[in-house]
């Protein structure tokens, strides 16, 4: 099989599978320093409770996520070594500062946390959660500063035949880094949200602790409307922005081939034929693309035909000649409109759950309980579509302008290495995700009671005494 | 010092520092199999290290992320070059990292027990392979004029290399054991200073035939040889003090001799590699250094100031983080894991 395919395969693999832990990291993270400082503030023991209840569900989802990060920071070297050597001047930095600024913070807090109950001062051990969480967000601002200049390079000269930084700043100011980050962190605070939401709604249900979840739900229903609300904005302010800097993405993600016309139509459903370049069914809502483009109703967007003549002018001295420059249309469009739908679902769910609940008819509502379950999926499935349609939609490249995924690869590794790995990846990927669900749904069945404790005894300072 | 030249000692630092911090809980990992005797034994041992192996790891994180940054040609030519080596890590320190989180979430010994199986596993192996990586590295690997390597696994496994991983675990395991004396009470601790001591002997043989098989088979002696013959002798003073603190039952200082033995063993490679990165074992001049590995001077410039400015804390709150949780470990209290 073709590398360059394998490799690809296995990113998709690795990075989709370790980015169903990272948004329910930072969500939950957040959610659970809100309820200890409610505790701290309130005294009430009912949100000490849901801090340590929720915490053990985040701690299983945690551990998964902290392992499967490792690969990332192994696998640019290791499937993509002409990627690192090209762009690592540039790329490497933010992955260094990750995980000087915020690996680091995070994983020795959250140990101070999980073990520091009844060892650290109150303050301490909350302002302990509180870095956790701002850990897990700052590293996702760094490893967009990588992404970002991915999709849209900035801050870099070509010198020594690779990508060389010459304005950190610019990196880290890159106005794709402005609108993808709060886009991944309101998405975040989504999937722990809905999360949250679910698993409550799943007890409320059987009415199982009903004051503790309906608490829970409460915070959640609001984490989660300002959540989808901020997704909906960061990612409006990220389309037009893609409109600007990477046409081909925004025409593959509308299917749309030729130039629109003027004002442009947004398209609700389309029969894309990639063959023949063109729709052969067609739903559209008049104006809306002009207006969701450009904040007005009138504009026009170029095709994908016009584009690519463009591109090959622009771009085949680096591509190559006969490079296509389409990326696969039908994955970009859909993965753009199934994302959209299910952020669009959370703004309603919310909405809907914090009417019900200042009418106080949230309880009794069983068919939105009954709906919160399998929402859960929705921040995930959305997640994965958002990122499919950035990553997919970005090829032939890696990064946009500079270099093509095919010239990417490690020159040295084997078709049948790769391969291999993937089947190892995949195999403990599946063993993880069984025993964790398997776990989560235990803990959630168990509730929140505490579990049983042996009390500790005064134990010796080993820094007092030399001997026995 | 030009700067390209700080990183490489900047590097250095991570990776021995990864090697102080992950050796020990690696080394307590080893001993969960080795040393307890059953399962209660082997609660409070994962305990003892519960709250730091996690930012232990991150040492590697950013020592990997370290040489992305400053040197990405070393970092493109070592990973692409160790697949299946790299793969075999990954996969060992995944499967050990949730263990710890797992093993007892579920109330039944067999549940315990194959996660338990996997800690031990997965502590066996990473400081294994790491040592076979840096000394086969060290040693001389297949790289062309294009800073590729394409490595048969005899290239990867070889005697030397061999010889290096066993004592690189046999290092961890015994600062591991030291470690958990310092850190347990009763039983275990007495009974780990016991196979500490035992472990020592082993270590020693380990040593003297990873430096003979050093003066053969690299060129460390011919490059640096007043700096590594130096450490050596510093490397037998520090085992044959940790020995003798061992024997005293002065727990603190035996730990620290053993963590200092992993320094300056580690310290032994990197010196020796300097200024080369990877050695080529086909013609010299194709040898990676840090001249021709490195980043440009304004990306190495960008980092240094962030490395400066962030270390400080990253070491303070660390330090912070074992004073917290600097009492010994028993099964007399609530374990979290």
């Amino acid at each position: 099989m073709d590398p360059v395919m394998l490799a690809r395969i296995q990113f998709a693999l690795t990075t989709i599978y370790h980015f169903f832990f990272v948004p329910l990291t930072i969500g939950l993270a957040f959610m659970i320093a809100i309820m200890q400082t409610l505790y701290a503030v309130k005294k009430n023991e009912i949100y000490k409770k849901m801090a340590k209840f929720w915490g053990h569900l985040f701690l299983i989802n945690f551990a998964v996520g902290v392992v499967t990060g490792i690969i990332q920071e192994f696998q640019f070297g290791m499937n993509w070594s002409d990627y690192s050597r090209f762009v690592g001047d540039v790329f490497g930095a933010p992955l260094a500062i990750e995980a000087l600024l915020a690996f680091f913070m995070e994983s020795t807090f959250i140990g101070l946390w999980i073990f520091g109950w009844d060892r650290l001062p109150k303050k301490v051990h909350l302002a302990s959660i509180w870095l956790v969480s701002i850990g897990s967000m700052l590293s996702g601002f760094w490893i967009l500063t990588a992404n970002s200049f991915m999709q849209v390079p900035v801050g870099y000269e070509i010198k020594n035949g690779r990508a060389e930084m010459v304005d950190f700043l610019a990196l880290i100011t890159n106005g794709q880094l402005l609108v993808e980050f709060p886009h991944v962190i309101t998405g975040a605070l989504c999937t722990g949200a809905f999360f949250v939401a679910g698993v409550s709604a799943y007890n409320l249900l059987k009415k199982k602790h009903v004051d503790f979840y309906k608490k829970s739900m409460n915070l959640a229903l609001i984490i989660g409307l300002i959540g989808s609300l901020g997704a909906a904005f960061s990612g409006h302010a990220q389309a037009q922005y893609l409109v600007n800097t990477q046409p081909m993405k925004m025409a593959a993600a509308e299917g749309i081939w030729e130039d629109t016309p003027d004002p442009a139509p947004w398209s609700v459903f389309a029969w894309i034929d990639t063959e023949k370049q063109e729709n052969k069914f067609e739903l559209n809502i008049p104006y809306a693309l002009s207006y969701l483009s450009y904040s007005k109703f009138e504009g026009s967007l170029k095709g994908m035909k016009t584009l690519q003549a463009e591109y090959e002018e622009k771009y085949d001295s680096i591509a190559g000649e006969e490079t296509n420059y389409i990326p696969p249309v039908k994955t970009t469009y859909w993965s753009f409109r199934l994302m959209v739908g299910f952020g669009s679902a959370m703004i309603l769910l919310s909405m809907i759950g914090l009417y019900l609940w200042r009418k106080g008819r949230l309880e009794q509502s069983g068919l939105f309980l009954k709906i919160l379950l399998p929402a859960i999926s929705f921040p995930f499935l959305g997640n994965t579509f958002g990122w499919v349609m950035t990553e997919v939609g970005r090829q032939p490249w890696t990064v946009f302008g500079l270099m093509t995924t095919a010239d990417s690869i490690s020159p040295n590794v084997s078709s049948k290495s790769i391969l291999f790995s993937i089947i190892m990846y995949t195999v403990i990927f599946t063993i993880l995700a069984s025993v964790m669900i398997y776990l989560m749904v235990r803990e959630i069945k168990h509730g929140p009671e505490e579990h049983k404790d042996e009390h500790s005894t005064v134990s010796i300072d080993p820094f007092n005494k030399a001997g026995v | 010092m030009e700067l390209s030249e700080l990183w490489f000692v900047l590097v250095s630092i991570l990776f021995i520092g990864f090697f102080f911090l992950e050796g020990f809980d690696f080394g307590v990992g080893m001993s969960t199999r080795l040393l307890a005797r059953d399962q209660k034994e082997r609660t409070v041992m994962v305990n003892t290290i519960g709250p730091f192996w996690d930012a232990n790891e991150v040492w590697l994180i950013a020592g990997a992320g370290s040489i992305f940054a400053a040197f990405p040609n070393w970092y493109a030519t070592m990973f692409s070059g160790y697949y299946l080596l790299m793969l075999t890590i990954l996969l060992s320190l995944i499967v050990r990292g949730v263990s710890f989180e797992f093993r007892r979430k579920v109330d039944d010994e067999r549940w315990t027990n194959v996660w338990d199986w996997m800690v031990f596993i997965g502590s066996l192996l990473p400081p294994f392979l790491f040592g076979v990586l840096f000394t086969s590295m060290l040693k001389g690997m297949p790289i062309n004029e294009d800073m590729n390597m394409v490595a048969r696994f005899l290239d990867v496994m070889n005697i030397y290399s061999i010889w290096s991983g066993l004592t690189i675990t046999l290092l961890c395991l015994l600062h591991g054991l030291t470690f958990l004396s310092l850190k347990t009470e009763g039983e275990i601790r007495g009974r780990s200073a016991a196979m500490a001591k035992k472990v020592l002997l082993a270590v020693y043989g380990a040593l003297v035939v990873f430096v003979g098989l050093s003066w053969f088979m690299t060129d460390i002696f011919e490059v640096r040889p007043f700096l590594e013959l130096m450490i050596v002798v510093l490397i037998v003073l520090a085992y044959g003090l940790s020995y003798y603190f061992i024997s005293k039952r002065r727990e603190g200082m035996a730990f620290t001799m053993t963590g200092l033995g992993i320094v300056l063993t580690v310290s032994a490679i990197f010196v020796g590699l300097f200024p080369r990165v990877m050695v080529s074992s086909l013609n010299k001049s194709f040898d990676l250094t840090v001249y021709n590995a490195s980043s440009g001077a304004y990306s190495l410039k960008v980092m240094t100031i962030v490395a400066v400015t962030i270390l400080p804390f990253v070491l303070g709150y660390s330090i912070w983080s074992y004073y917290v949780f600097r009492k010994r470990v028993s099964d007399k209290e609530h374990l979290t894991y």
